[in-house]
């Protein structure tokens, strides 16, 4: 690993700065691509350059990559007129637009390549590298070419990057602003093209689609800002293209373009796992955390119409007595009552006996005010029938905030009854006339 | 006679490609077909490593598995994770497909397939792959006989399960409404063309899969206005394609997959430009004419 | 008068985000019945949930009094025209056909029975004369009459149909209310989603008023009044879209396991 890592090889170097170079400037573009939803499109543009690259060759019949780089832009120029005239003007859906573009072009590709190497011209050797990157053997030469072609993307974005932002999220809106809309996806278009010809060489036609979309699609989930989203991706691009040449460094069988791939899909499982907010993890969590707090208030409340219907409040109450005021579960409800303990808002006088601290009394009044707040809601605001109200108010206590709660009471004017003619219960007496 | 023989796969794959393809292309799942194409990869080679032959019932399941594997995976990422459609399926299939190719690296000794192969198969191979029976007699290439059993079995299906496919596919609301299970339909064609896929990579590759499944299903939608007429179409384009792409690669001197592709292009070509119905001027002629009925 | 829907504290999320909210009421057959309410009130949900096409967070509802699966053939759907693409290769009479289908009648041929209900509902619509065109060549209103004659070869008792009058030309919609007159007089019951007020009172003989909640349900002259239809249009309710996006933002259920309700 330290071999790799002190980059002393000058091959090493050569090869691992190209791959971060490459991957970098298409997860940079891809950011725009995917923004469009535009993924399957960049698929099809990775197809549909071969054939042109071919063609470059057998009329330059040189490989120098400049010379089919032209081919390559061109065919994939070419390729995004024919599927945006099929979608558009026939009457075939944009899916089988791409995937009809994206089999001809690459099946001319293949019989191109196919041709040519058959045909035994002595130069040919190193084009089918295309299908499938040739991370392992880029030379010189490549490298410089790919720096420059990467520097004028990287230029264009920045420069361009308030117009692209603005197109990719509100087409109509730009034009109406007085954009020149048309030119700026020309633009866009061409650097998406030209990022994809130049990212080939490091994972080929057919993973091209992941180095452009699967950065951006996971650094989507750590952020809503497109300028961190940007950020992001060139980070993961960058990080997958050094680790995806350290693997076929150690391991020289090892493909670098798959492996590259396979980096990019673990970082976008990776996000769409634990990311903060947009995460399953996430997710999880605040569903667990869900159902806690309505465990808790539930128990909390129990307490509550226990010590009501007693005339007192923080009485002793036992387990069995809350499992008549309320079925439980009782797995939930031994948790709950741990839980509560712990939180200091019931005291545990002996084992099955509890009793509400001041703390959980207030809390339990909390919950039984929302509760019969909502019940009262429905039956003033909705016009709901006093007898249907109850089941929807007890899930809905449990999702009202204090700013919720406020605004209730004051558009129910500080109601002291709720339907059923129960005392809604505040920590301190209402003034009734207060609004 | 060989040149027999590749026709007749190529034709066999059109066939059987063409059928489902008729049913993803107006589903609007084209590029959900292409990226299961895509993705099986790695279930082919497991398949390989697991029965260490090439056995086709362990490398149909195993496809038929992965095939399933991607549209769970795909509708996983939409929906669970709440991803965008497009980068969902374009995840999926490149991450399955780059596990493939590691996978055959990994195991290259083991592995009776190589990169170049899975894209574009090797058709010009299959008339040496002889099914010679314990008398010594030759009845024929192996891939020749499985491919018509899987043809046989998709036209069961869509021969069967035709009204099921159709209203499906049409309006899956109405379905669901009047009882027909949408999911059923759904994973009945996914795993076909898994099965399918896998049946004709080897032979044919990747890419000519997918042209098969979109192309001619496409050009035949453009010429004809009723699903079975459809469907009769991208058969006979499906056989025609065969036998124009042998001898454009024979000519060209080039791989016979890739040729059938671009022949099959040509006909998408041909069918956008002279289409009957396809035409800006003759569809503004039938609207107007719409608003007459016929023998007034 | 009996019951041919019912619905029971139905609320349904769309995207997680509550649509509707413990919708009750309780539908006569023979009649004409409007859903209104302004845009994203959730009409379609509605139906889409009678027809058990979308999942319910809780309650449920009654057709004849049964349950869905049990009287499924007296019930037929008519989705909005936007479901599906009409460019689709099929043929008027082919989408009429559609109506025969059943879960348990996919194979085999359809009978000549099948075929002579199926023209006779193209007919009623005044469609059958366009029997053999393909669908995208049809006006707006001719396809929303296809739709309804699909629905007619049906043969059933309940009709659901989402704004079969939007984006129609008069005749389609003289054609459509005609055959309405017709239904009702035959003792079917037909529900339908309706965005127009102008024409709602002279349509229908029952209204469900909706926004979101339940603003009232009952015969027209009783459900069409000014209060009513201020409370529907009046915009929705604050503190209820507050409590709607704070369930969607943090995944919370509209209901606890233990509550929810189920039929007798």
């Amino acid at each position: 690993m330290s071999d790799f890592f002190t980059f002393s090889d000058p091959n090493v170097r050569l090869v691992t700065a190209g791959t971060i170079l490459l991957g970098m400037s298409a997860a940079i573009v891809g950011t725009f691509t995917f923004l469009r939803k535009r993924a399957l499109v960049g698929d099809a543009i990775a197809h549909a350059i071969l054939p042109g690259v071919c063609l470059s060759f057998m009329i330059t019949g040189e490989k120098h990559p400049a010379y089919l780089l032209v081919g390559a832009v061109i065919a994939g120029w070419l390729s995004l007129l024919v599927m945006d005239y099929l979608s558009s003007r026939t009457k075939l859906s944009t899916d089988t637009a791409i995937g009809a573009v994206l089999s001809v072009f690459f099946g001319a590709g293949i019989l191109l390549l196919t041709s040519i190497q058959h045909s035994g011209s002595a130069n040919q050797a190193g084009l089918d590298q295309f299908l499938f990157g040739k991370a392992a053997a880029m030379t010189r030469q490549d490298i410089g070419v790919f720096s420059g072609v990467a520097a004028v993307l990287l230029g264009l974005v920045l420069a361009f990057f308030r117009s692209f932002k603005l197109i990719s999220f509100d087409p109509a809106f730009a034009k109406s602003i007085g954009l020149p809309v048309r030119r700026l996806e020309f633009l866009l278009s061409t650097i998406t093209v030209l990022a994809v010809a130049t990212g080939i060489q490091a994972v080929g036609v057919v993973l091209m689609a992941a180095l452009l979309i699967t950065p951006a699609a996971a650094a989507r989930f750590w952020t809503d800002r497109i300028q961190m989203m940007v950020v992001l991706a060139a980070a993961f691009g960058l990080l997958s293209g050094l680790f995806g040449s350290w693997i076929s460094y150690t391991a020289p069988s090892m493909p670098t373009g798959p492996w590259i791939v396979v980096l990019l899909s673990l970082i976008a499982v990776v996000s769409v796992v634990v990311a903060p907010q947009r995460g399953i993890w996430a997710r999880l969590r605040l569903q667990r955390g869900n159902a806690r707090k309505i465990r808790q208030e539930n128990i909390l409340k129990a307490f509550y119409g226990i010590g009501e219907a007693a005339d007192a409040p923080v009485a002793t109450v036992s387990v069995d007595g809350l499992r008549q005021q309320r079925p439980f579960e009782d797995r939930a409800l031994q948790l709950g009552l741990r839980e509560l303990v712990k939180k200091g808002l019931l005291h545990k006088h002996k084992p099955g006996d509890y009793a509400l601290t001041t703390k959980g009394l207030q809390e339990s009044r909390r919950v039984v005010r929302l509760h019969r707040l909502w019940e009262l809601y429905l039956t003033e605001r909705m016009n709901y029938a006093a007898d249907h109200v109850h089941n929807t108010a007890e899930a809905i206590e449990h999702v009202i905030t204090p700013e919720v709660e406020a605004a209730l009471l004051r558009e129910l004017g500080h109601p002291i009854l709720d339907p059923h003619d129960a005392v809604i219960p505040y920590q301190t007496p209402p003034k009734p006339s207060a609004s | 006679m060989n040149a027999f023989w590749i026709i007749l796969t190529g034709a066999l794959v059109a066939t059987s490609c063409g059928l489902l393809g008729a049913f993803l292309i107006l589903r609007k799942m084209a590029m959900v077909g292409d990226a299961i194409s895509h993705a099986v990869l790695p279930g082919i080679v497991i398949a390989y490593l697991l029965s260490e032959s090439r056995d086709v019932l362990p490398m149909l399941i195993g496809a038929a598995a992965l095939g399933v594997f991607t549209t769970f995976m795909i509708e996983f990422l939409y929906q669970k994770a709440r991803l965008q459609i497009d980068a969902s399926i374009g995840i999926t299939f490149t991450w399955l497909f780059a596990m493939g190719i590691i996978l055959i690296s990994l195991y290259a000794g083991q592995v009776d397939l190589d990169q170049d192969c899975v894209l574009y198969g090797e058709i010009a191979y299959v008339p040496l792959d002889l099914w010679i029976t314990e008398s010594g007699r030759s009845l024929g290439p192996w891939p020749v006989w499985i491919l018509s059993g899987v043809l046989l079995l998709i036209l069961l299906m869509v021969l069967l399960g035709y009204r099921g496919l159709k209203v499906t596919t049409f309006n899956p609301e109405y379905a669901a409404a009047i009882g027909i299970s949408t999911v059923f339909w759904h994973y009945l064609l996914m795993s076909a063309v898994s099965v399918t896929t896998v049946v004709a990579f080897e032979s044919v590759g990747a890419i000519l899969v997918v042209a098969f499944l979109i192309v001619p299903p496409a050009t035949a939608y453009l010429l004809t206005e009723k699903l079975h007429h459809m469907l009769l179409l991208t058969v006979g384009l499906g056989i025609l394609i065969a036998v124009s792409g042998y001898y454009l690669a024979v000519w060209i001197d080039g791989s016979v997959a890739g040729a059938m592709a671009v022949t099959s292009g040509v006909f998408l070509l041909l069918a956008v430009l002279f289409s009957p119905f396809s035409g800006v001027l003759t569809q503004r002629f039938r609207q107007k004419a719409a608003l007459v009925p016929p023998g007034e | 008068m009996k019951t041919a829907i019912e619905t029971h504290n139905l609320t349904v999320a769309y995207n997680r985000r509550p649509v509707l909210w413990d919708i009750d009421f309780q539908i006569p057959e023979g009649q004409l019945i409007g859903v209104l309410g302004p845009n994203g009130s959730g009409k379609t949900t509605l139906l889409k949930s009678i027809m058990g096409l979308v999942q319910p967070s809780s309650g449920y509802v009654r057709l004849f009094g049964q349950s869905l699966d049990e009287v499924r053939s007296r019930i037929s759907y008519v989705p909005q025209r936007e479901s599906v693409d009409w460019n689709f290769p099929i043929s008027v009479r082919e989408v009429a056909l559609m109506g025969r289908y059943r879960k348990d009648k996919l194979l085999g041929r359809l009978s000549r029975e099948d075929h002579r209900l199926a023209d006779e509902a193209l007919e009623k619509v005044g469609m059958l004369p366009y029997a053999d065109r393909q669908i995208a060549q049809l006006s707006g209103g001719q396809q929303q009459r296809v739709f309804v004659a699909r629905a007619l070869t049906q043969q059933a008792d309940l009709y659901l149909m989402d704004e079969p009058f939007a984006g129609v030309d008069a005749a389609s919609e003289e054609a459509i209310l005609t055959l309405l007159k017709d239904m009702k007089q035959a003792g079917k019951t037909v529900l339908i989603v309706h965005h127009d007020l102008h024409t709602a009172h002279q349509f229908f003989d029952w209204m469900v008023l909706l926004n979101t909640r339940l603003i009232k349900c009952g015969p027209t002259a009783s459900v069409f009044t000014a209060e009513y239809l201020k409370q529907a249009y009046g915009g929705q309710l604050t503190i209820l879209s507050q409590v709607s996006d704070l369930v969607k933002a943090r995944d919370f259920p509209i209901r606890e396991r233990s509550f929810k309700d189920q039929p007798k």
